[in-house]
């Protein structure tokens, strides 16, 4: 592995690390959309300052690009507040309108603007390495990596210096403003935050992949834990696995990074759709299919009480007839019989026969009168 | 002590020039157990926000032990209705307990020791204390409501405004809770609650706020609660009218009446 491997690693975990944090508080906002509004239309404030300050890497861009974060959200309430349009529609209808300006401007003046309109939408993280930070004629590393960096370091310092200010305003905004929490200002506060993030991570992975950094760990993560802290710790170690097993399948297949890494995202999240051990699919399927076969047991266990003492038990009573009478393929019938037997339920006789033992009667009444 | 806990002027509340409380006044005792009651969409649980001055008035001036609401903050707490907030919050009920610290904490500072103490006493008071760790998202409607309960107890306030806390429980927790009330008026706290039952008010409350978008009547349990005041709230149409209004001051002194069987086993919870 190159050095120049290893800085655009680096950069790409850092990204996406700094992409989750925020993305977990807004999958629990429910305001994951709001991501995709913020990541487009901050290009608008990206090419506005650009135009005043004519450099690309100058701090102003980030602030103005925070700034139309900020007012996306603010458009988003207001036109949601009229109740002339719903929150989805709401979004819908700004970001595009922002973004579209944004487009506009930059194929509008492409030739005196050092803007490209494929790194903005996909980003350019293979070239991060090239961008350094020289300092006093020293070179510092990646420029990105730096301000990557910070924006994770303010990530980090926001997330848990005001964890417990999140934490309520999230579950419960009217507690958070009883007890004078201002949950409009943590709104606010946080939403800059998202815009800052995503302003970095879009100089990397560009302006479409953010969204699916920022909320495909956090998905995935919410699927594995019930408690918030490991879910905040979760969401940053699969948006960093996301980071790197991407870099490799770019490597690979000879494709984007960027790409690449936001498919990884959403693989790690269909891999905990499947496999989380009690909300995923497969467990699902598992624990529906047992109780089936444990209420197939007890349906079991009411048959043959039924029929027991009477003139047919001992032909009713079979696993052959129990396909007739409860409509059971042989495969069930017989699985079912097993697990009955496992259960103490029923044992069978020496002809074939099934009868109950006495652990099996006691839940067969029980369950017929509940 | 001041004269009313709460006191409330003229409060008209509008959402879209639509008013829903509309020149409401009202004084809430203290140190007792009113009721508010009414219809769905009386504006019930707009009056309990206004007080705690979560939705802005259109007109109004509220007052809370004597002082605006920010003043008394610190001395007030809430039990929201438990369908405002998402279950499958990853959190803990002690943790959400412990929210109930926060208002005392101010920003930034983190629930030590000594909150940890207070939540899990809260707990013990409303009986869900082997529940400490467990996972809210697995919490029945009445542990919800015990959690969200024990969440205000924590906060030591000395006005309590409650939104339906007897929302969805089953008639165990009803009693728990209804014992948890009772000892918060003994202590001379005021407690305000929503509530949907109107055959419990006169065992459960000592007053009665009768809404439906205006005050239709406030004031004592045995003089307002009257077949006349809930057929204007209620439009003619009253749910478990009868043995309820008029005979409301002597279902106070004699023991409560039977419960309901049917109503009781219809809403069962393991606990
Ligand atoms: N945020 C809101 N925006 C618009 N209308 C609202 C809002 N909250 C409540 N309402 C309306 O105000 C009326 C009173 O609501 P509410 O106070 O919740 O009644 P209650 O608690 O007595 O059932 C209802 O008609 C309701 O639809
Ligand atoms: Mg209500």
């Amino acid at each position: 592995m190159s050095w120049i491997d290893f800085e655009i690693q680096a950069l790409a975990i850092v990204v996406a690390v700094s992409c989750a944090l925020p993305g977990a508080f807004l999958v629990l906002r429910r305001m994951a959309l709001m991501s995709d509004a913020i990541s487009h239309s901050i290009l608008l404030g990206i090419v506005l300052a650009f135009f005043v300050v004519e450099d690309i890497t100058h701090p102003l861009l980030i602030l103005a690009a925070a700034a139309t974060g900020v007012l996306t959200v603010a458009l988003v309430e207001a036109l949601h507040r009229t109740r002339k349009v719903k929150e989805d529609a709401a979004i819908a209808l700004v970001f595009p309108a922002l973004f579209s300006v944004a487009v506009i401007l930059i194929s509008r003046y492409a030739g005196s603007v050092h803007l490209d309109l494929d790194a903005v939408l996909l980003g350019e993280i293979a070239f991060a390495p090239f961008r350094r930070l020289e300092l006093w004629g020293m070179d510092l590393g990646p420029r990105g990596l730096w301000m990557m960096g910070a924006i994770l370091l303010l990530n980090l310092l926001a997330i848990v210096v005001f964890y417990k200010e999140l934490k309520l305003s999230t579950f419960d905004a009217g507690l958070a403003a009883a007890l004078g929490f201002s949950p409009a200002l943590v709104h606010y506060a946080f939403m800059t935050l998202v815009s800052v993030t995503a302003v970095g991570a879009f100089d990397s992975v560009g302006s479409i992949l953010v969204v699916a950094l920022m909320i495909a760990p956090p998905a995935a993560a919410y699927l594995l834990t019930d408690r918030l802290p490991l879910l905040l710790v979760l969401s940053g170690a699969l948006g960093a696995v996301s980071a790197v097993s991407g870099f490799w399948l770019a490597r690979g297949i000879d494709a984007s990074i960027a790409g690449s890494m936001a498919a990884m995202a959403g693989v790690t999240f269909l891999l905990a759709l499947l496999f989380a051990p009690d909300r995923g699919v497969v467990a699902g399927v598992r624990r529906r299919a047992r109780q089936r076969l444990e209420f197939a047991g007890v349906m079991l266990a009411i048959h043959v009480l039924n029929h027991e003492g009477g003139p047919r038990a001992r032909a009713e009573n079979r696993v052959e007839h129990l396909q007739e009478h409860l409509r059971w393929s042989p495969d069930f019938a017989r699985k079912v019989v097993r697990h009955a037997q496992r259960e103490g339920l029923i044992a069978s006789g020496s002809g074939g026969e099934l009868h109950l033992t006495a652990l099996g009667r006691e839940h067969a009444r029980h369950r017929m009168l509940h | 002590m001041t004269e009313t806990a709460i006191e409330v002027n003229d409060l008209t509340v509008a959402y879209h020039e639509r008013p829903v409380l509309w020149d409401v006044d009202l004084r809430v005792r203290p140190g007792a157990l009113t009721a508010i009651v009414g219809p769905n969409g009386a504006g019930k649980t707009t009056l309990i926000k206004a007080i705690l001055g979560l939705v802005s008035p259109a007109a109004g001036q509220i007052r809370v032990l004597g002082r605006s609401y920010r003043e008394a903050r610190s001395e007030v707490a809430y039990v929201p209705q438990r369908g405002s907030v998402d279950w499958d919050f990853p959190t803990s009920v002690l943790d959400v307990v412990l929210m109930g610290t926060y208002g005392s904490l101010g920003w930034i500072r983190r629930p030590g020791k000594r909150e940890e103490s207070r939540a899990r006493e809260a707990l013990e008071k409303v009986g869900m204390e082997a529940f400490a760790h467990r996972q809210i998202s697995q919490l029945s409607g009445g542990q919800q409501q015990r959690v969200f309960l024990a969440r205000a107890l924590v906060q030591d306030a000395r006005v309590y405004l409650m939104d339906e806390p007897f929302q969805g429980v089953d008639a165990r927790t009803e009693r728990a809770i209804v014992d948890v009330l009772r000892e918060l008026r003994e202590r001379g706290d005021t407690v305000v609650a929503v509530h949907h039952a109107l055959q419990t008010v006169p065992e459960y409350f000592d007053d009665a706020v009768i809404l439906n978008v205006r005050r239709i009547a406030s004031g004592p349990v045995g003089e307002v609660f009257t077949e006349e005041n809930l057929r204007v709230a209620y439009g003619g149409r009253v749910p478990f009218l009868q043995g309820v209004a008029g005979g409301a001051s002597a279902a106070r002194d004699s023991p409560p009446p039977p419960e309901s069987p049917v109503d009781r086993r219809a809403r069962p919870e393991a606990t």
